[in-house]
């Protein structure tokens, strides 16, 4: 689940970790009334959506006025920023942060993560702050510090001393560094989160370390032990249709495609979407009802997938385990019966109580097309999606 | 032969008296697996499934004798479960339980390494079947077959596309495991394809991967190293898209690698036929004998 930068620099306060001074706002007048506590006769502008690249979309602006300030937040509250990391609608402004403007003499990138692959909390470090961290990574990788951190013992100082050794920090700054990477991995661990990512983390023109944007996302798997991070999502952020699944516990994401799928396990979701591809389709969503679904949470899932106009034609393809397929069959007769839908739907059951699925499809009296297997499926969802 | 599980592996249940436990032990019991026990703190003492229950895992080892624990209690007692299975002296713990912490994996998979003669398959995941001698999971055991193909699969449901494909053709599986699609498991690719390499009654094996990670890469080259038996492989998420990040950070660590293309050329590279549609495991296995 990720957060916004306010809400991300909040929690930074809160463990001592540097940023600028700086309060969000919902309109032009708490806007206004920020800058004039803030004082000084400059401020930033952020607009406050979950996506990175918001300056280069106009979502990031100085004002040096309260005029400005005004003006500015009036344009971005209430309208969508769409930048390279969110889809061609955007994400909508319905907070702005006004910060003091800091003095900065040089950027750098700092990052904490879950490393898989040495299954550690990992700490990226660069001098190419400010940029492109993926590009840096791509084109320059000497220029990326990774260090991974024993959990069982937690950060070293020595650790942080070759982080800030790479950064070519001086003596002081060092010291801020280390205190800085304690508090930021003691902020990672209390609060599980999966990512924080400072881009730029920048020295100030007094030589000081501070956190000019500060990224985090609560891993959503932890979120039951952290009811106040759980307070801070915000649905404006999600997709409409996303933030229902989210509701009834179903994993859901909307794609551009025609061919609505419903699919019990990740990796037979992504397949099925694989073989729609394969045969020249393409799949609106993906959707995995999961193991301990019921015939309410299938019906639910239909109507989710319904809703969306685009679509065209309905897959649903089911590897009964857990899952049984006549509670399957059972949920998607019930949404078919109260959507009063008339799209093509196409049904492959495999697996446990399959036969039973099959008998309550058959004597639905529902025009449902059943499919032998996975391939089978798509190219009948594909054929019936071209009409 | 087979790997990990067989007729002989006594096993018990942690979460047993729940509902998910209950359940699944039910099956087991059913497909043949030789049940000894159960664990659920505070009834100890107790009769469960005509089996019975103890107070913890330790007390169970020592009374039955279990090698192998499948865990179902819920997310925010699975670490300390597994833990507990762990320090009382099992050597196959099967963590099916979803929705684990991931910090809580990283700490459980550095306290392991002190363990190096258990093994942790999962979490997040259907278990392991050795067909018709031992079921440890969720798996429906009706769909598997003995025979000679080893299966080793992150995704649950894709298991069973490619176990029914086998079990079609009439090849059959030797043994399954399911190493479970969150980002910080316990088995891995390399440690199944170790045991099917050395197993006699392992043929020809088929590996089910997905994007995300490098571990198909790095199962890619210990192939090419170590693995002489045909191996097929299927990837799934070729289409999926990147997913909406708020950060970057994901990408750097793996130095851009991790989609289904690095992973499709890494395994080619090691002589690894390739499925490219799932319905075709069952023909590419076919193909290699």
């Amino acid at each position: 689940m990720n957060i916004h930068e306010y809400q991300a620099k909040q929690l930074f306060s809160d463990y001592k970790i540097p940023v600028p001074t700086g309060y969000m706002a919902t309109n032009t007048d708490e806007a206004k009334q920020h800058a004039q506590n803030l004082g000084g006769d400059a401020w930033m502008v952020k607009a406050q959506v979950h996506a990175g690249g918001r300056g280069k979309a106009g979502g990031v602006k100085k004002a040096d006025s309260l005029e400005t300030i005004a003006n500015i937040t009036n344009d971005l509250i209430g309208t969508s920023l769409i930048t390279h990391q969110t889809g061609a609608n955007g994400q909508p402004i319905n907070r702005v942060l006004v910060e003091k403007v800091t003095a900065i003499a040089n950027e750098l990138y700092l990052s904490l993560l879950v490393d898989r692959a040495t299954t550690r909390v990992a700490i990226i470090a660069s001098l190419a702050g400010g940029m492109d961290i993926e590009q840096v990574a791509a084109t320059t990788p000497e220029q990326i510090i990774n260090i991974t951190i024993d959990p069982i013992v937690g950060i070293q100082a020595y650790q942080c001393r070759a982080i800030a050794f790479a950064l070519k920090l001086d003596a002081e700054q060092r010291k801020q560094l280390t205190v800085m990477l304690y508090n930021l991995y003691r902020l990672f661990t209390e609060k599980d989160l999966s990512l924080v990512e400072i881009n730029p983390l920048v020295i100030t023109q007094q030589g000081d370390l501070l956190a000019l944007d500060a990224k985090i996302s609560v891993e959503d798997n932890a979120l039951y032990r952290h009811k106040e991070l759980a307070n801070l999502y915000d649905s404006s952020q999600e997709d409409a249709k996303e933030h229902k699944a989210r509701q009834f516990d179903l994993n859901y994401i909307a794609l551009d495609g025609d061919i609505a799928c419903m699919v019990n396990g990740a990796g037979l979701a992504m397949a099925t979407m694989d073989v729609i591809k394969m045969h020249d389709g393409e799949p609106a969503n993906f959707l995995d009802v999961g193991g301990g679904t019921t015939a309410d949470k299938v019906a639910e899932a239909c109507k989710i997938i319904l809703s969306d106009s685009k679509v065209k034609s309905i897959l649903v393809n089911i590897f009964g385990g857990i899952v049984r397929c006549d509670l399957i069959a059972a949920g998607v007769i019930k949404a078919v019966q109260e959507t009063g839908t008339t799209l093509p739907i196409i049904i492959r059951l495999e697996g446990t109580h399959v036969n039973e699925g099959k008998e309550m499809l058959a004597q639905s009296g529902l025009a449902i097309i059943t499919a032998d297997n996975l391939d089978d499926g798509a190219k009948k969802a594909v054929l019936a999606a071209k009409g | 032969m087979s790997i990990l599980v067989d007729t002989n592996t006594k096993v018990i249940c942690q979460g047993f008296t729940g509902k998910q436990g209950t359940f699944h032990s039910e099956q087991c019991i059913a497909y043949g697996t030789k049940m000894v026990g159960g664990v659920t703190p505070g009834r100890g003492g107790q009769t469960h499934l005509g089996l019975p229950v103890f107070n913890t895992v330790q007390d169970a080892v020592i009374t039955t004798g279990a090698t192998a624990t499948m865990i179902y209690v819920p997310a925010a007692f699975a670490a300390d479960a597994i833990l507990e299975a762990a320090a009382g002296g099992i050597k196959i713990i099967v963590c099916i339980t979803e929705g684990i912490p991931v910090l809580d994996m990283l700490k459980v998979k550095t306290v392991l390494n002190n363990y190096p003669d258990v093994y942790l398959i999962g979490p997040n995941c259907p278990g392991i079947i050795t067909p018709d001698n031992c079921k440890l999971g969720i798996m429906p055991g009706i769909i598997h077959k003995r025979g000679t193909i080893g299966i080793v699969s992150r995704s649950g449901t894709l298991t069973y596309e490619a176990v029914a494909q086998t079990t079609k053709i009439g090849l059959g599986q030797s043994t399954c495991i399911g190493i479970g699609g969150d980002p910080i498991h316990g088995m891995s690719f390399i440690d199944c394809l170790k045991l099917f390499q050395a197993d006699p009654q392992t043929e020809g094996i088929v590996m089910v991967g997905e994007i995300g990670g490098t571990s198909e890469e790095s199962a890619a080259e210990y192939i090419k190293a170590s693995v002489t038996k045909p191996v097929v492989a299927y990837i799934a998420g070729v289409t999926a898209p990147k997913g909406k990040r708020m950060g970057h950070a994901g990408a750097i660590i793996s130095g851009g690698k991790g989609t289904a293309q690095d992973k499709f050329n890494a395994l080619e590279t090691a002589g690894v036929k390739l499925a490219r549609n799932p319905t075709e495991i069952g023909k590419c296995i076919l193909d290699c004998f």
